[in-house]
C-alpha cells in the first residue's frame, strides 16, 4: 500500500491554549461614537463605543382610518414631516356635517412624523433613537481604533473555543468544580457562593446542575458535553441549526466536545485549572457556517517571558507523528498519534472508499479512521 | 408559462453522435480542449472533478474532495479548492496547480503530458449561498411567483412578505429589521393596475430598512418586478437607501407569469455582490473560465436538459449539507425551490427537528434510543465534514436523509401549484378572499424519472441505498425510473454547459447518470400479507416470470438497464398502479444497477407502530433490496 509522509487535512481550528496574544474586535452595528483612545487600558465592563439605534417606525394608515381617498389626506393632517408627536396626540382630524361627523387619528407612540405619503395615505412615525453600549468584553489595552466603527482591544492571556456554546457574552471567576475531565457536574457541585462564576465542570453537566446554575446566578458553565434533550428542557426550545447566541439563558454555557457525555479534552482542564481564580470572559455565540464563530473562554493574563503559542495552526498540515482527536463514534474523544496516511482510499466498516489515516492510541490499539473524522492538536 | 426547448437545425457536420436518444451537437466555433477542471464550493465539501479526453471520448477521470475553507484557520474557499485538486493530483498523476504561484493558480492552457487543463468552471453554495427576503402583494399571486422567480435563482428564501399574509404592519417592519438578506425582491400589481398595494410593501421596506449581510456601507440590492406604472414611485421611496434594479414585471397579467427577467436580474446582483463578499471569491473569480454559478442553478440546469432531451416529465432532488433542492420537469413547465434549513450537515439538526424522532426513527430497523439519534445528529451538525465510520451510524443519516427529501418536496408541491386568480376581472384587492388551497400539478402517476443528486446520496456506498432512500421520500406511484448521479457531478456539468455544451451532455449521459433501476409501485391499502396484485414480466425471447406482490412487501428483480422487460401489473381493487384501483396495466420498462423494484407497501408507505413489527418489516424491504451486508441484517434481526 502507498502511504504518503504528510497530507493536507482539514482541522475545525479548535483552539486550545495556555498563552497567547488574543484580539477581539468590538463592532458597532452602525457607525457610531469610540469612547477610548489606543492604548488605553480598559476592563470586562468598560464601555467603549456606543450608537445610536433608531427607533421603530410606526405607519398609521391615515386615509383607511378617516375613510378618505388618498390624495385627500394632506387636508386633515394636523402635524408637518418632522414634527414631533406625543402617545394620544390627534395627528389628523376630518370633520365633516357641521361637526355631525368627525374622526380623530391619534399617535400611539411618542415620535417624529418621518414621511407622509400622499399616493397611499400613510403617515410614519418613527419613535426614539435608542443609544447602543458596546462593552470591552475583555480585560486588556485598546489597540486599534476604526473612527466611528470599531476598537480593537488585545491581551495576553489564555484562550479556549468550545464546540458549540449557548448564550452571550459574560465574565466572571473561574472555579473548577469537579476533580478531573471526565467527572460529571452535577447539582450538588454548585455553592450559593458560586453567584458570579464561570464554573468548570467534566464529562457531562446534569439538567439539575443547569437549574441550580440558573437559580445559584452563576455567569457561565463550561463542561465536555451536556445532553441534547436537558439543553431542550433548560433553553425551552430544540435547536435546529448551530447557529446561537441569543438564547435566552440567564447564564453563559459552553460545551468543549459536545452533545452526550464527553470528557473534556485533557489540554483544555488543564488550562482552566491553572487559571482558577482568575477572571474569565466567556462567549457562547457559535455559528457553525461560512464565517464561522466558535464559542470561547478568554483568561486575561499579565505579560509574562512565556512562549507564545502559534496563532494558527494552519491549513492543517497532517504528518506521520502529528497529534490527532477523533471527533466521531465509535472512538469520539480518543487522542493518539498519526502513524500511517494511506494514499488509496480504503473500505471502511460502512462499505465507503474514504481516505483514512491510521492512528495509534495511547493503549497502543492502532485504528483505522477516515481522514475527515479527526482533528490536529499538535504537529 | 410553457419552456420551448432550445431548437438546432441538425446538419450532417454538426452532429456529434446519437446515444440513448441524445443527440450530441458539435460546437463549431470552439476550439475543443483537452482537460476539464470543475469544482462546486459546498457549504460543506468542495468537490473537484477533472475530465479528459480519452481517445475520441469524454470521460471523468477523478474526483478530489476536501473541507470547503470558510472556517477559521482559513477563510479563503480557495484553500479547500487547492486541497480537494491536490486530492485529483496524488489520484491521477496530472499536474494542475501552479506550484510557482503562493495564490492558487492552475497551468492553463493544457501543455501536453500530465500537465496543466484547458478550462476550468465552478458552482457554489458555500457563504451560506443566496439569501433573499421576498415581497409580493397577494400572498398566494405575485408573493407566490416572486417566490418562484427568487427560488428559479438558486436562493434560500428567508421571509416572504405581502399585504394579506396576517401579519400586522409592525410585525412586518420588526421581522425585517432583523433580517440579513443578500436582496430583496418586491413584486406586486399588474401592469395598468391598482398601485397602492405595492407602494405600501415599498414603504414598509423603506422604513424598516433591512441592511445587507456584508458591509455597513453596501446598499442593500431591491430588484422591482412589480407595477411598471409604479417604478418611479418605488424608485422614489427607496433610492435613498437601498440599490433598485428595475426589471419587467413578472405578473403583468393576472393569467400571466414571467419570472425570468427577475430571475437573471437576481443572478446578476449575485455575481456582482454577493459572491464578491464571500472569503476568497475574489480570488476564485479570477481563475474561472466562466462566471461561478450558484449550486442548485447549475444542478437544475442538468435536471431541466435531462427531461427536454428525452421529452420525459421528471423529478430531481438536491440533497445537500446545508440545503434540500428539488426539481421538477413536468409538462414542459419548470420548477426548482431550495429549502433552507434541511440538509445533511449544517441542517441536520433542523431535519431531526422539523421530522421529529420518532418520524426518523421509523426507517430504522433495530433499537435506538432518542437520546442516540440525537447525540449523533447534533454531534454531525457541529462537526459537520465528519462521516459515519459505523454502520449503525450510516442507518440513521440515511433515515435523515428520506425525511429531508420528504419534507422539501411537500415545500415544492407547494409551489408548483396553477397560477392563482385567474378568471377575475377585478382589482387585486378584490381577489384577496378568493384565494382557495389548490392541488399540486404534480401527478406521480405521470413521473416518468427521479433524479437524485448530492453528497449524501452519491457517495451511498450501495446504490440500492440511494434508491431506497428516494423510493421512501418521493413514495412514486406508476411505473418510475430512478437515476442518480454517479459521484456528484451535476452541478458541475450545469456550469460547464454554459461554455461547452455538448461536452457536458456527453459526459452527463456517459459518466454522470447510474440507471438504478425501475420502481414500480401502487397506491392504495390493505391487509398485511394479502395480495396487492399479481405481476408478469416477459423477457425477450419469450421468458415470462409471475409474481403475486403481497401488501407489506417489496420484490426485486435483478434486471440491467440494458435490458427492456415488458411488466403487466394486474391489481386487487384496492391498488392501483397507475390504470385505476383494480384495472390492469402493462408497460416496458429497463432495469439498473439495482434492478426491477416491485413496491407493495402502499401509499402512504405503510411502516407499523410497534417496534418489532416494523423492525421486522424493515429488515425484510431491506434484505429484498440488498441495502446492507446480509449479515448485518441477520445479526439486526437476531436481536428481535
Amino acid at each position: 500500500m502507498k502511504a504518503s509522509k504528510e497530507s493536507f487535512a482539514y482541522t475545525p481550528g479548535l483552539r486550545v491554549t495556555p498563552y497567547t496574544y488574543v484580539r477581539r474586535l468590538r463592532s458597532l452595528p452602525l457607525k457610531g461614537e469610540i469612547l477610548v483612545n489606543k492604548g488605553e487600558h480598559v476592563n470586562f465592563d468598560t464601555v467603549v463605543a456606543r450608537c445610536c439605534l433608531e427607533g421603530m417606525p410606526h405607519i398609521v394608515k391615515v386615509a383607511e382610518l378617516l375613510n378618505i381617498d388618498t390624495e385627500e389626506t394632506m387636508r386633515y393632517l394636523l402635524k408637518k414631516k418632522g414634527e414631533p408627536v406625543k402617545k394620544g396626540e390627534p395627528i389628523a382630524k376630518y370633520r365633516a356635517l357641521f361637526g355631525l361627523v368627525n374622526k380623530t387619528v391619534v399617535s400611539e407612540v411618542d415620535g417624529v412624523v418621518e414621511n407622509i405619503n400622499e399616493i397611499t395615505g400613510h403617515v410614519t412615525i418613527r419613535e426614539p433613537s435608542k443609544f447602543l453600549e458596546l462593552t470591552a468584553y475583555i480585560k486588556g489595552k485598546v489597540d486599534e481604533v476604526i473612527p466611528n466603527e470599531a476598537v480593537v482591544i488585545g491581551t495576553y492571556g489564555a484562550f479556549i473555543q468550545g464546540i458549540i456554546g449557548f448564550a452571550g457574552e459574560n465574565f466572571g471567576e473561574l472555579r473548577v468544580a469537579v476533580s478531573n475531565p471526565q467527572e460529571v457536574l452535577d447539582a450538588s457541585m454548585i455553592a450559593e457562593s458560586d453567584a458570579g462564576k464561570v464554573i468548570v465542570g467534566g464529562s457531562l453537566v446534569t439538567y439539575e446542575a443547569l437549574e441550580r446554575a440558573r437559580k445559584v446566578k452563576v455567569k457561565g458553565i463550561v463542561a465536555g458535553g451536556a445532553k441534547m434533550e436537558d439543553l431542550e428542557k433548560i433553553l425551552k426550545t430544540r435547536i435546529g441549526v448551530a447557529i446561537t447566541g441569543r438564547e435566552n439563558l440567564e447564564f453563559t454555557l459552553i460545551l468543549t466536545e459536545g452533545f452526550g457525555k464527553l470528557p473534556m479534552s485533557e489540554t483544555a482542564f488543564q488550562i482552566l485549572k491553572e487559571n482558577e481564580g482568575r477572571t474569565a470572559a466567556v462567549n457562547g455565540a457559535t455559528q457553525v457556517r461560512a464565517g464561522v464563530l466558535r464559542p470561547e473562554i478568554i483568561i486575561p493574563l499579565e505579560k509574562s517571558g512565556r512562549r507564545q503559542e502559534k496563532e494558527e495552526l494552519g491549513e492543517g498540515k497532517m504528518k506521520v507523528g502529528s497529534i490527532v482527536r477523533i471527533i466521531r463514534f465509535p472512538y469520539f474523544g480518543a487522542i493518539g498519534k498519526v502513524v500511517e496516511l494511506p494514499i488509496e482510499l480504503n473500505k471502511i466498516e460502512t462499505e465507503s472508499y474514504v481516505r483514512v489515516v491510521k492512528v495509534e492510541l495511547a493503549n497502543g490499539q492502532v485504528v483505522t479512521v477516515p481522514r475527515a473524522n479527526v482533528e490536529i492538536i499538535a504537529e | 408559462m410553457q419552456h420551448v426547448p432550445k431548437l438546432y437545425k441538425l446538419t450532417e457536420t454538426n452532429i456529434s453522435r446519437v446515444h440513448h436518444g441524445f443527440i450530441f451537437v458539435k460546437n463549431l466555433s470552439k476550439k475543443e480542449p483537452s482537460f476539464i477542471l470543475a469544482t462546486d464550493v459546498g457549504s460543506t465539501t468542495t468537490k473537484a472533478r477533472f475530465f479528459g479526453k480519452v481517445g475520441n471520448e469524454w470521460k471523468f477521470l477523478s474526483s478530489g474532495e476536501a473541507p470547503t475553507t470558510v472556517e477559521k484557520p482559513v477563510e479563503d474557499v480557495t484553500m479547500g479548492i487547492r486541497n480537494a485538486v491536490r486530492e485529483v493530483e496524488e489520484l491521477t498523476g496530472h499536474q494542475i496547480i501552479d506550484y510557482s504561484s503562493r495564490e492558487l493558480k492552475f497551468i492553463m492552457p493544457y501543455q501536453g503530458g500530465k500537465k496543466g487543463i484547458d478550462v476550468y468552471v465552478s458552482t457554489s453554495s458555500a457563504g451560506g449561498g443566496l439569501q433573499m427576503l421576498v415581497e409580493g402583494v397577494v400572498k398566494t399571486i405575485t408573493a407566490e411567483s416572486a417566490q418562484r422567480a427568487a427560488l428559479g435563482a438558486g436562493a434560500i428564501v428567508m421571509d416572504v412578505l405581502s399585504v394579506d399574509d396576517e401579519r400586522d404592519t409592525y410585525e412586518k417592519i420588526n421581522t425585517l429589521r432583523f433580517l440579513r438578506p443578500d436582496i430583496v425582491l418586491l413584486a406586486g400589481g399588474v401592469d395598468g393596475g391598482t398601485k397602492t398595494h405595492v407602494l405600501e410593501m415599498a414603504e414598509i421596506l423603506a422604513m424598516a430598512k433591512p441592511r445587507p449581510r456584508f458591509e455597513i456601507e453596501f446598499l442593500l440590492p431591491v430588484v422591482y418586478a412589480g407595477n411598471k406604472d409604479a417604478r418611479e414611485e418605488v424608485k422614489k421611496i427607496l433610492e435613498e437607501n437601498f440599490d433598485v434594479r428595475i426589471t419587467e414585471n413578472l405578473r403583468p397579467a393576472i393569467e400571466t407569469e414571467r419570472v425570468e427577467p427577475a430571475r437573471d436580474a437576481i443572478l446578476q446582483l449575485f455575481m456582482e455582490h454577493v459572491m464578491a463578499h464571500a472569503p476568497g471569491y475574489e480570488k476564485l473569480k479570477k481563475l474561472v473560465s466562466t462566471s461561478i454559478m450558484p449550486t442548485p442553478a447549475g444542478e437544475g440546469m442538468m435536471v431541466r436538459k435531462f427531461s427536454e432531451l428525452k421529452c420525459v416529465n421528471s423529478i430531481g432532488v438536491g440533497l445537500g449539507g446545508a440545503t434540500t433542492n428539488v426539481y421538477s420537469c413536468f409538462d414542459g413547465r419548470f420548477l426548482r425551490t431550495v429549502s433552507a434549513n434541511l440538509g445533511m450537515s449544517y441542517s441536520i439538526g433542523n431535519v431531526l427537528k422539523e421530522a421529529d424522532v420518532e418520524n426518523a426513527k421509523r426507517w430504522v430497523p433495530f433499537a435506538v434510543s432518542a437520546e442516540e439519534v440525537m447525540s449523533i445528529v447534533y454531534n454531525k451538525m457541529i462537526r459537520p465534514t465528519t462521516i459515519p465510520m459505523a454502520l449503525e451510524d450510516l442507518v440513521i443519516e440515511h433515515a435523515l436523509a428520506r425525511e429531508s427529501i420528504k419534507m422539501a418536496f411537500n415545500h415544492h408541491k407547494y409551489l408548483a401549484r396553477e397560477l392563482k386568480g385567474l378568471k377575475k376581472e377585478r382589482t387585486i384587492s378584490d381577489i384577496f378572499e378568493e384565494v382557495k388551497a389548490e392541488e399540486t400539478y404534480l401527478d406521480l402517476f405521470r413521473i416518468n424519472y427521479i433524479i437524485g443528486t448530492g453528497g449524501l446520496l452519491s457517495r451511498a456506498p450501495r446504490r440500492s441505498q440511494s434508491m431506497m432512500i428516494l423510493m421512501d421520500a418521493f413514495q412514486p406511484v406508476g411505473f418510475t425510473s430512478l437515476v442518480q448521479d454517479s459521484v456528484f457531478m451535476m452541478p458541475h456539468l450545469g456550469v460547464l454547459s454554459t461554455i461547452h455544451p455538448e461536452i457536458a451532455l456527453e459526459i452527463f449521459e456517459k459518466e454522470c447518470l447510474i440507471y438504478l433501476g425501475t420502481v414500480v409501485a401502487g397506491a392504495g391499502r390493505s391487509k398485511v400479507g394479502s395480495e396487492a396484485a399479481k405481476i408478469t414480466v416477459e423477457y425477450n425471447g419469450g421468458r415470462k416470470e409471475t409474481l403475486t406482490l403481497q401488501f407489506g412487501k417489496i420484490i426485486r428483480l435483478e434486471i440491467p438497464h440494458e435490458t427492456e422487460v415488458k411488466v403487466t401489473v394486474s391489481p386487487t381493487r384496492d391498488f392501483n398502479f397507475g390504470a385505476g384501483f383494480g384495472r390492469s396495466v402493462s408497460k416496458t420498462v429497463r432495469g439498473g444497477v439495482v434492478g426491477v423494484v416491485f413496491d407493495g407497501r402502499g401509499r402512504p408507505v405503510y411502516v407499523p407502530e410497534d417496534d418489532k413489527e416494523r423492525f421486522g418489516m424493515l429488515l425484510d424491504w431491506y434484505a429484498s433490496m440488498n441495502l446492507y451486508p446480509k449479515e448485518k441484517i441477520e445479526e439486526w434481526r437476531s436481536h428481535l
